[in-house]
């Protein structure tokens, strides 16, 4: 969470599926990927997810439903320092 | 309104866009969460990762206090965004979610809203017109 666990690899969870607790528990993260497609729907639930992020100075983990009951744009861009 | 900002760079390369760049675009850098999207595992599920590119492109999702998407926009690369639209909408929904009441296109706060019953059908002639959307 705080600075002081900063580490060069840090795993976070990405998506979190709402089935992950019924999933089978020893498959790996890469073969949990392979199953990864667009869930995203209007008047649907947002896939809530896990990520690394800095924010107000610092990096923390940060989850979507960390936000819940506050409106939210969740904003994706193509990379740092591009142009548009 | 909490803004998240996703792409797949890292966390690190957020700190330094941030200190190096974007603070001298907006005074005190941009005050959003800068979220990393290594692998692009976040973007799959939200249909805007590109496989060939690597990278997460040009989406945006409006997102209400229950978790629900109310609004989804998904662009190619080139062409940036329109805040003010953005903003239109996000005022919409919240205007929406406040009342009950629907919003005609181009609706901006202040405007008449529609009141969707049987009295309104084939009467929305009546209360919109096409020149009511500002320009």
């Amino acid at each position: 969470m705080a600075d002081e666990t900063l580490k060069c690899t840090q795993p976070v969870r990405g998506p979190i599926a709402a089935s992950e607790t019924s999933a089978a528990p020893d498959a790996s993260p890469r073969e949990q990927q392979k199953e990864i497609s667009m869930q995203a729907r209007v008047g649907k639930p947002a896939p809530d997810f896990e990520a690394n992020a800095f924010v107000g100075g610092s990096f923390k983990k940060v989850t979507l439903s960390d936000y819940a009951g506050q409106w939210i744009l969740l904003c994706f861009y193509p990379g740092d320092f591009t142009f548009v | 309104m909490q803004v998240l900002a996703v792409s797949t760079d890292s966390h690190f390369s957020h700190k330094i866009w941030q200190e190096q760049e974007l603070k001298k675009m907006v005074p005190g850098g941009v005050p959003f969460a800068m979220l990393s999207d290594a692998g692009g595992r976040i973007g799959r599920v939200y249909g805007v990762y590109d496989e060939d590119a690597g990278v997460d492109i040009r989406g945006r999702f409006i997102i209400d206090p229950d978790g629900v998407i109310q609004a989804m926009e998904v662009m190619t690369p080139s062409v940036g965004r329109n805040i003010k639209e953005l903003i239109r909408q996000v005022k919409a929904f919240q205007h929406v979610r406040a009342t009950g009441e629907v919003t005609p296109a181009g609706w901006q706060p202040g405007q008449p809203t529609l009141k969707p019953g049987p009295a309104l059908v084939g009467k929305v002639w009546e209360v919109w017109k096409p020149d009511l959307i500002p320009n």
